[in-house]
């Protein structure tokens, strides 16, 4: 019962984060309900009992990504772009599409909820630092490639980063 | 005893002593201050100023809380709200003690016992610098929003060798609960040296230990690294335009964060509750020794004339009586258990406190750039080859 | 060596590593010993070592699979080197080296002669390197997206140039939705089978109905993303913008080598474990195909931008490829693989003669600038007239064999209407190809050019794509046995 009521109090924190992401005008709000979209999917994290995964997505996301998030949001000066009537015309549009998307993979799924296959979850043992060190076993072990290949990728971003917005090089 | 009832005791006496603590840190920094200028510091409400948080909490109450004409209300409020809620949260996975029985119950002192509490605390300190953002900017004020654009930047920026930091001992204990980490940091070298953290057998974490203090200053906005609030270039910085309060949850939350700090750190790298020599050579009889001596030199004051005050003539003998009479209960069998550790814990806590208001009282405040550069150069290198030559000693010796 | 990276781990990654090895140190001697940007020339030598160094490697792979055959599976199932692999492999690998080799004259002109673009190069091939040998989604998709951000960046390589700007931005957008795309249909074929692992998923696949709900999904969003990278229609919108601003030799390199990679995790994919479900795809691929030849074909008779029309007809070859696949039959896949080696060649080759075009303040990619180029580098007009007359499939050119192999494996497997649909666009293509030669040959010079300036790279690389192109059209026997080697599994 709790955990049920904890559930739809998390979910319902994500998707009113993520929907006021999109519709608030100012771009400080946006960054704060998405921070607060962050949490609700922190939240459902811990209630999976996946506590790295909670807190990684709160170090990581929330207090690092959001922070310089907010940061340039404040530097940079997004009065006028605040002013602008920025959903005239296309949002009909884009209901539309949202819409229909839904709609298929509603049907999609309706039609084959059931018949996924997921392998049973990781039942955290007390003794073993929770799923820590299986979470470790799964990273260093099982996707050993793509966890060093991610390493490339991040530089590869930072190294784009650093020419598209230095001036000289 | 029931669960709820026994944490929600627990709860309520952690939050009396930790505001307690809280308003006497103010009182202590303000005291060790003046010494270090040479001058006396609070003197007037109460015996040595001893009354002066109270005083100054009265004052905060009723001042008049303003909210400025273009601030955004909503934001505005909540920062405070945010920076002290989250401060005061930290302090629930700090162990204390060790698990104890008293009058057949097994406790200890610490409201949890998370098994990712390091990771916790990790996370409430990043999520920390939103008080600070979101009310500077929230206050529509220059100075404010300055200052907060500065605090996130170093608060973000000083994070990493923080974390850096704190992960190699992680390496040598293979924990991330709180409480195993200080178990496995008993014994001794030798007899003698204790195995805590920085002296650790294959790589002495001394370095990260300083590393995890220098990125502690930057963290709680300590000086040197105090450009969120420095007052020569904006005014008082984030919360320039905050009184009452509102500035109270402020300060509250910049004193409870030092002393949470001071806690991890004597967690992760100082052995917890663990004391500095075996029992076998009187490390037990430290505090007795310790208020003794500090009842019998405040009587001896109390008994010479010429450096006496008006309200001395009675507080010294009175705490004096108080100290020596404490001193015992050091020794009672059934609490010995509990206290020693306690004590050990708190004496290498507030030894680091003490070194948070020494620095103040000594070094000058860094610039801005310097203080980036600094981070981005020098510590994070550092921490990072801290980590590397630990985590490589740990992976060939094991 | 542990239990966690064994030998042959460590053997089948070496070419990765290598490459990210001299990517890397590509990026620090930039800036540590060749701060001026006339010494950067010396940065090809880092290219062409690292290129080396990881051709030695493969070449080393290769032989052990042609001494013990069968495959080598590394990382328990996460990555394979097979003849397949090593297919595509050798083509990035030339990609790449020619790309890089023709380089430096465009940049210095354009003046953005900077040391990370060799190591992007390699980085990128990095990339590519996981999408043809990964056996796993999360490889495969953290390979993709380190390619695709590798390829964001060079689009946008020269910062001064707004058009360049507007194609990175359209890209990256663009780019990262049709990521989101492709890790949606991943996620499903991870919640249909319970495993990342291809093998895992193919078991998983053929155990169900080809019409199963769940399983469309997959196939619909999966191939959706992939779409978009290989650009084609209707998911194409990216291209023609993305290819008209990034610099000349980048649109020949996205063109060719981000294609075949593209396509090398797509034929995994849908030869593979999707296999099964054919019956639900196929017509899917078709209308994909034919709508690509559509849409490719007519819209490049309009342009009048080299790199524009040059977009649509890569769009129009995507269709031709993706027909080799509904065909399904070996033929048809080995027609794909054919195909996909001299499309790079002819196209690499195309657009290194654009790439020489470029003069101080101008890119060169009007289809006026190509007037009168018989008389200016009568080297490069001939070579060009090869090139077009390989894109538009006229034999006695390599281009004519790609189409011919997809072409009969449409025949065989009964797909009558689709090789009619097929060779009536081929028509319309010879038409836009000799726009450009009438350009090159007919048309009267323009009064300021004076005679090209070719650097050693360029003359380098012609010689080698066009040599490739007409070697492989009169003697296509070694090409058609390594192709045929790829598809024996």
């Amino acid at each position: 019962m709790t955990e049920t009521v904890f559930f739809y109090c998390f979910a319902a924190l994500a998707v009113a984060g993520a929907i006021l992401t999109v519709t608030m005008r100012n771009a400080v709000h946006c960054a704060i309900s998405l921070i607060a979209s962050l949490g609700g999917v922190a939240g459902l994290y811990l209630m999976l009992h996946a506590e790295f995964l909670f807190a990684v997505q709160i170090v990581l996301y929330i207090g690092g990504i959001m922070v310089l998030f907010l940061f340039v949001i404040m530097l940079v000066n997004l009065e006028a772009a605040a002013r602008e009537r920025q959903f005239h015309r296309s949002w009909v549009g884009g209901l539309l599409c949202a819409g229909g998307t839904g709609a298929m993979l509603a049907w999609f799924w309706l039609r084959g909820a059931g018949t996924l296959r997921l392998p049973p979850a990781v039942q955290p043992t007390p003794r073993e630092g929770g799923n820590v060190e299986s979470l470790a076993m799964v990273l260093f072990r099982d996707y050993l490639v793509p966890f060093e290949l991610a390493s490339l990728l991040l530089l590869v971003a930072i190294v784009g980063g650093v020419m598209m917005a230095k001036k000289r090089i | 005893m029931n669960f709820y009832l026994l944490t929600l005791i627990k709860m309520a006496l952690t939050a009396l002593v930790l505001l307690t603590c809280c308003a006497y840190a103010v009182w202590v920094e303000r005291k060790v201050l003046a010494h270090i200028q040479l001058r006396p510091g609070p003197y007037r409400v109460g015996p040595h100023g001893l009354l002066q948080p109270l005083a100054d909490l009265i004052k905060l109450l009723t001042k008049e809380g303003i909210v400025p004409s273009y601030a955004n209300p909503f934001f505005y409020l909540l920062a405070p709200f945010l920076a002290v809620a989250l401060a005061l949260t930290a302090i629930v996975v700090i162990p204390f003690t060790p698990e104890f029985e008293l009058f057949g119950v097994r406790t200890a002192i610490g409201l949890t016992d998370l098994n990712i509490g390091i990771l916790f605390l990790l996370a409430l300190s990043s999520l920390g610098v939103y008080g600070i953002a979101i009310g500077g900017w929230a206050s529509n004020n220059k100075y404010s929003l300055m200052g907060s654009l500065r605090s996130s930047a170093q608060m973000v920026s000083y994070e990493l060798p923080l974390a850096m930091a704190i992960v190699s001992p992680l390496l040598l204990v293979n924990t991330l609960n709180l409480r195993e980490i200080v178990e496995l940091q008993n014994g001794f070298h030798f007899g003698l040296l204790p195995k805590w953290n920085v002296f650790a057998s294959p790589v002495p974490q001394a370095l990260g230990f300083v590393i995890f203090l220098i990125a502690a200053f930057a963290e709680t906005n300590r000086v040197p690294f105090d450009l969120p609030e420095a007052e020569s270039e904006l005014v008082a910085g984030f919360h320039t335009e905050y009184s009452s309060m509102m500035f109270a949850s402020f300060f509250m939350a910049e004193y409870a964060n030092i002393i949470t700090i001071c806690c991890v750190a004597t967690v992760l790298f100082l052995g917890g509750w663990h004391p500095l020599w075996p029992a076998e050579y009187g490390s037990d009889l430290v505090p007795v020794v310790l208020l003794a001596a500090a009842g019998l030199m405040l009587l001896f004051h109390a008994a010479q004339a010429a450096r006496r005050r008006k309200w001395d003539r009675f507080t010294f003998p009175v705490f004096g009586v108080l100290l020596l009479g404490l001193a015992p209960v050091f020794l009672i069998p059934v609490l010995k258990p509990v206290l020693i550790p306690f004590f050990w814990f708190v004496a290498k806590a507030g030894f680091l406190v003490f070194v948070f208001i020494w620095i103040r009282g000594t070094l000058p405040r860094y610039r801005y750039d310097q203080l980036m550069r600094f981070a981005w150069t020098f510590l994070f290198p550092l921490s990072l080859a801290n980590l590397l030559v630990t985590g490589l000693v740990v992976a060939l010796a094991g | 060596m542990s239990q966690y990276y064994t030998a042959t781990d460590h053997f089948v990654l070496l070419p990765a590593i290598l490459l990210a090895l001299f990517g890397c140190a590509t990026l620090l001697f930039d800036f540590l010993i060749f701060p001026e940007a006339k010494q950067r020339r010396w940065l090809l030598v880092f290219l062409v070592l690292g290129e080396a160094f990881a051709g030695v490697a493969f070449w080393r792979q290769q032989s052990f699979l042609l001494e013990h055959g069968g495959n080598l599976t590394a990382f328990r199932g996460a990555l394979v080197i097979d003849h397949y692999a090593l297919f595509f492999h050798w083509l990035f690998l030339a990609a790449t080296l020619i790309t890089g080799l023709i380089s430096y004259r465009y940049l210095e002109v354009r003046d953005e002669h900077h040391g990370e673009y060799y190591g992007l190069l390699m980085l990128a091939q990095t990339g590519m390197y996981f999408l043809a040998s990964g056996t796993e989604l999360v490889t495969l998709f953290v390979g993709l997206e380190t390619m695709a951000i590798t390829f964001y960046i060079l689009v946008g390589f020269l910062r001064a140039d707004r058009r360049s700007n507007e194609a990175a931005l359209k890209y990256l957008i663009l780019g990262s939705l049709s990521s989101g795309f492709l890790v949606y249909g991943f996620s499903v074929l991870y919640g249909i089978s319970g495993s990342t692992r291809l093998s895992e998923i193919a078991a998983a696949v053929a155990a169900r109905d080809a019409w199963d709900p769940v399983l469309v999904l997959a196939v619909g969003t999966a191939g959706a993303g992939l779409m978009f990278k290989i650009a084609a229609a209707p998911f194409h919108m990216w291209a023609p913008d993305a290819y008209e601003g990034a610099p000349t030799m980048i649109t020949g390199y996205l063109a060719t080598a981000s294609k075949a990679a593209s396509f090398a995790l797509l034929l995994r994919l849908f030869v593979g474990p999707l296999g099964p479900a054919r019956e639900s795809w196929e017509p899917l691929l078709a209308a994909v195909a034919v709508l690509s030849m559509t849409i490719g074909n007519l819209a490049a008779v309009t342009q009048t931008n080299t790199k524009r029309l040059l977009a649509y007809s890569s769009i129009s070859h995507a269709g031709y490829i993706l027909l080799g696949l509904v065909a399904g039959s070996p033929t048809g896949i080995k027609g794909v693989l054919v195909y996909l080696l001299v499309y790079t060649f002819m196209t690499l080759g195309a657009f290194l003669v654009l790439t020489s075009l470029a003069r101080q303040g101008m890119a060169g990619d009007d289809i006026n600038d190509l007037r009168g180029l018989m008389k200016r580098a009568p080297g490069h007009a001939l070579w060009m007239l090869v090139f077009m007359v390989s894109l538009a499939g006229i034999p006695p050119t390599a281009g004519f064999l790609g189409k011919f192999y997809i072409f009969w494996g449409l025949i065989e497997t009964g797909h009558y209407t689709l090789a009619v649909i097929g060779a009536v666009y081929a028509v319309v293509a010879i038409y836009y190809y000799f726009r450009i030669v009438k350009a090159v040959f007919v048309e009267p010079e323009e009064a300021e050019a004076g005679p090209l300036t070719v650097s050693l790279g360029t003359r380098v690389g012609l010689a080698v794509t066009g040599a490739l192109t007409l070697l492989v059209g009169v003697y296509p026997e070694p090409v058609l046995r390594l192709a045929q080697m790829s598809i024996s599994r």
